[in-house]
């Protein structure tokens, strides 16, 4: 589909009378171009179109109207959409901090094992949440976190009967629900991720702290955690990304429900782009969002790379 | 001796455990699944009598036969044009390394951390505008553009790493650029490239958002745009549901279990370089 016609890149006076680098500078750019042109045209252009869609009102149909930032005060003003902003921090402790601080802790307790037949099954097991789309994951836990879901079920047994309840549909409980989900998804990918990194890790290192008599948790803290910088940076980005930017799990179990407990920005400028039709507003809320991604990754990644370079 | 065999113990209880946790939600849709229909069953029960009629009841009422036709073209769709374009830009920005190459590919990583969220209105407006909403075309054109980051970054990540005296050696040998690049750096890329095709053809078959805004309807969606679709239609039936869900996976799975080892590093690797 998207040959680059050679014609220009070696139209006679270049390609011949040039040296040989010249004539590459005018390759490499047709070599890149074709990626770039699509990029730009689908990515670019809706970029720009988000930012200045976001400036007017307007209900996707008629006319629209300049309001300048109006819609953004509107983000940070709207108890809903800033409540959106802030359920989406939230779900951070569940995406990110859950699967990274418990991934690393099993991570160091199975280090030794990690080379067994056992290891290597978990290795697929652990990968499953990852196959399957996001929405059935969503579907399989609402049935789980239901009221006579197999949670409830098990808190039943141990005597817990009293706290059981619809866990996605109690206004007090509904986020952390879909957090667990979020968690459960994101942990096994986490895990694996700080496994292959302790794995590079020397054993002389471990051996010569053990000589030295430190327990497990010394030897965590100061060979463990520094040899794994890198990888720790990589599951808090893409973990921090995946709270942000969450729509799936929560379109499917919650739909931003009860009374709003859920909605983050992904769905709400879902709902206002195609249902409420305010797409200024939407807009606005998106720009910010995209944002928020960047200013939240971009530091994680000058801490974890400071070292390596 | 005693310390390390206490700390394998612990740990393999540990990760039997995790196991346990990871597999309990299919295991909780597979139990419902048997279960007659229209009935709420409770948590784990095994029911008195299997009902595996279920799964050809959800096979039909999903269509699944459609579906999978549909994904696949739109993976089909995806998948070649992204390797192509990607394979091309890469091997300039690592290894051609023309005059702006940096400034090209700050462009691109930027582009990795995008939330779909972001662009979808406008994209909503160009698709309608371009005539292609309800298409396969509305799934297919925007993803290529949105994997673009990801599939650019990814193959610059292989040709940084290819030595020089690679394409020296076959361009006094009179080979042009175009040579060079099909004969010598196309194969010497196949793992790269298969890996990507891999994390791409999951990502395209998953995708979810793109399907349920931009297509209405769910025979000419991915997988999982048509699951949800399959979860407002019969979402009063559980024991349907789970059975549906548990089909519209398969696929995914299936093919995951064949390539299991590509899988696991591509998707390790992808979010290392990611």
């Amino acid at each position: 589909m998207a040959r680059p016609t050679p014609g220009r890149a070696t139209g006679p006076s270049r390609a011949r009378s040039g040296a040989g680098l010249r004539t590459r500078v005018w390759v490499g750019w047709l070599f890149v171009l074709p990626a770039l042109a699509v990029y730009g045209a689908i990515v670019g252009r809706s970029l720009f179109l988000t930012f200045e869609y976001s400036l007017y009102r307007w209900d996707g149909i008629g006319p629209s109207t300049w309001v300048g930032l109006g819609n953004y005060s509107k983000v940070f003003t709207d108890p809903d959409l800033f409540g959106a902003i802030a359920n989406a921090f939230k779900l951070i402790v569940f995406f990110s901090a859950i699967p990274v601080v418990l991934g690393l802790a099993i991570a160091a307790t199975i280090r030794r094992i990690a080379t067994s037949r056992l290891a290597l099954v978990a290795r697929t097991v652990l990968f499953l949440p990852q196959v399957i789309p996001l929405v059935a994951a969503g579907i399989a836990w609402s049935w789980l976190l239901a009221s006579t879901g197999l949670v409830n079920q098990l808190l039943s047994h141990l005597g817990l009967g009293h706290v059981s309840r619809a866990w996605l549909g109690d206004v007090g409980t509904a986020l952390p629900a879909v957090g667990v989900i979020g968690a459960w998804v994101l942990l096994g990918l986490c895990m694996l991720l700080f496994l292959a990194g302790m794995s590079k890790i020397d054993p002389a290192l471990y051996e010569a702290a053990r000589i030295d008599g430190a327990g497990p948790l010394r030897e965590f803290v100061s060979i463990t955690m520094p040899s794994l910088r890198q990888e720790i940076g990589v599951c808090v980005t893409v973990t921090v990304i995946a709270a942000l930017a969450s729509f799936d799990i929560i379109y499917i179990s919650t739909q931003g429900g009860p009374a709003n407990a859920t909605m983050v920005p992904g769905l709400e400028i879902y709902y206002l782009a195609f249902s409420e039709r305010q797409v200024g507003v939407a807009s606005a809320l998106a720009v910010v969002l995209m944002l928020l991604v960047v200013v939240c990754v971009l530091p994680i990644q000058w801490l974890t790379k400071e070292d390596s370079s | 001796m005693i310390v390390a065999r206490r700390e394998a113990w612990t740990g393999r209880l540990l990760l039997i455990g995790l196991m346990a946790v990871t597999i309990m939600p299919f295991l909780s849709l597979f139990v419902t699944a048997l279960h007659p229909a229209r009935t709420f069953p409770a948590g784990l029960d095994w029911p008195d009598r299997p009902h595996w009629g279920n799964f050809i009841d959800a096979f039909r009422a999903a269509h699944m036969g459609e579906l999978l036709i549909s994904s696949t073209l739109i993976v089909l769709g995806v998948v070649p044009v992204s390797l192509l374009l990607a394979t091309m830009a890469g091997f300039a920005l690592g290894h051609l390394r023309m005059a702006g190459r940096r400034l090209v590919f700050l462009t691109f990583v930027l582009g990795l951390t995008l939330p779909f969220e972001g662009i979808i209105t406008p994209l909503y407006y160009q698709v309608r505008d371009m005539g292609l909403l309800n298409t396969r075309w509305a799934i297919i054109v925007p993803l290529i553009g949105l994997f673009m980051p990801f599939s650019v970054f990814w193959m610059r990540a292989h040709f940084v790493n290819m030595p020089k005296e690679l394409s020296e050696g076959a361009r006094i040998d009179g080979a042009n650029i175009w040579q060079l690049f099909w004969r010598i750096h196309v194969p010497l890329a196949t793992p790269a490239i298969s890996s990507l095709a891999i994390l791409l053809f999951l990502w395209t078959w998953n995708q979810f958002l793109l399907a349920i805004v931009l297509v209405d309807d769910p025979a000419k969606r991915t997988m999982a745009g048509a699951l949800g679709a399959f979860q407002g239609q019969w979402g009063t039936d559980i024991p349907l549901l789970c059975a549906g869900s548990l089909l519209i996976l398969t696929p995914t799975l299936v093919i995951f279990l064949i390539f299991q080892r590509r899988f696991v590093s591509a998707l390790l690797q992808g979010s290392l370089k990611g």
